[in-house]
């Protein structure tokens, strides 16, 4: 598949913010990317908006606080999506498209049932949940985040492991918790932690370089087949040098390092 | 009309910022003998429907999106 071939649908409802930043990072790696708002997925509106997601290759859920985070973050998105498309977006997962979350998108993915999805696409009702920092309030800080994952997720997929990127974090509820036995040995087992918290010298993350505590210094998470990525930390807002914190002391490239992760997806479809 | 109240709390050992935060400033304003804070979420909704449909419907209201089961428990009462 060539670069702008790649079509993707950036959702997003009331309180949507981080959407031109995420549809604009995947201009930069060459795809078409659309701001589409839900209900143009519902068929809620004009009949010339509506827009059906298998038209798409890549959906990307955004950052902000979707519908004021009411409920609990993430929760009204998405019971919207499991109500109105709760199939079409399974059946885009089980076709091996390539979905992203980040920040608020990462806790639409899992009250959606779409990460950690142990055992299947998509379980029934949530099986994480991404809680309140331990510091109990919104951190806003940079992150050092290491590729911890193998092989499997097709986000970091030109990124080697270890590799330490700069990201940065704005969150309030970011610590992620499960009931699940053995939470974390499972995903690692599996392949599926993507992100870690480390310190800049790459060694073990406490706070702030772990900013909400969680267990295993998890930041990012991909789902069994690793086409379902998400994450609390923002790649898009490090797109170019001039958004790194070293831009003025000798960043090494004119690129960001956030933009490794749109590389990625692209190269991974480039193969397709 | 039948009126529920649903009581969502945090489960044993998941911490609370926002009590732990609240007593802390109580205290901080000369109030003694708080032994703890817990904040919970209340919703109450009225329902067109006998009191044992609405107290079945509230338990589903719950499990499809009022509560987190991995962090929060529920209790669905009538008011």
């Amino acid at each position: 598949m060539k670069a702008e071939d790649v079509r993707v649908c950036v959702v997003r409802i009331e309180g949507t913010n981080c959407e031109d930043e995420m549809a604009n990072a995947f201009e930069m790696v060459g795809a078409k990317s659309e701001k589409v708002h839900l209900k143009q997925l519902l068929g809620q509106c004009d009949p010339s908006l509506k827009r059906s997601l298998e038209d798409y290759d890549i959906l990307a859920f955004p950052g902000g606080f979707s519908a004021g985070d009411y409920v609990r973050a993430g929760a009204i998105f998405a019971s919207r999506i499991k109500a109105g498309i709760g199939k079409d977006i399974r059946d885009f997962v089980d076709a091996g498209k390539p979905v992203l979350g980040v920040c608020n998108g990462f806790q639409i993915l899992v009250e959606l049932g779409l990460l950690p999805a142990l055992d299947g696409t998509m379980s029934e009702e949530p099986t994480a949940a991404l809680y309140n920092n331990d510091s109990g309030r919104f951190e806003c800080r940079p992150s050092i985040l290491r590729n911890d994952n193998r092989s499997k997720c097709v986000f970091t997929c030109d990124i080697p492991k270890g590799e330490l990127l700069y990201c940065p974090s704005a969150h309030g509820e970011g610590k992620l918790m499960s009931n699940i036995p053995n939470f974390v040995s499972k995903l690692e087992e599996n392949d599926q932690v993507v992100f870690r918290y480390v310190t800049p010298d790459g060694g073990r993350a406490t706070y702030p370089w772990n900013p909400n505590g969680s267990p295993g210094d998890i930041a990012g998470i991909c789902n069994p087949a690793g086409n379902v990525m998400g994450m609390m930390p923002h790649p898009e807002r490090v797109m170019t040098a001039y958004t790194m914190d070293d831009w003025t002391r000798g960043h090494r490239s004119e690129d960001g390092d956030g933009k490794r992760i749109f590389t990625s997806v692209m190269k991974y479809l480039s193969k397709k | 009309m039948t009126v529920i109240d649903i009581r969502i709390e945090l489960k044993k050992g998941v911490a609370d910022p926002e009590g732990t935060n609240t007593k802390k400033t109580l205290e901080s304003l000369g109030f003694k003998g708080i032994q703890s804070v817990k904040s919970v979420k209340m919703f109450e909704i009225e329902l067109d429907m006998p009191e044992k449909e609405a107290l079945a419907a509230g338990e589903e209201y719950c499990k499809k999106l009022l509560a987190n089961p991995v962090v929060q428990s529920y209790k669905v009462t009538l008011k």
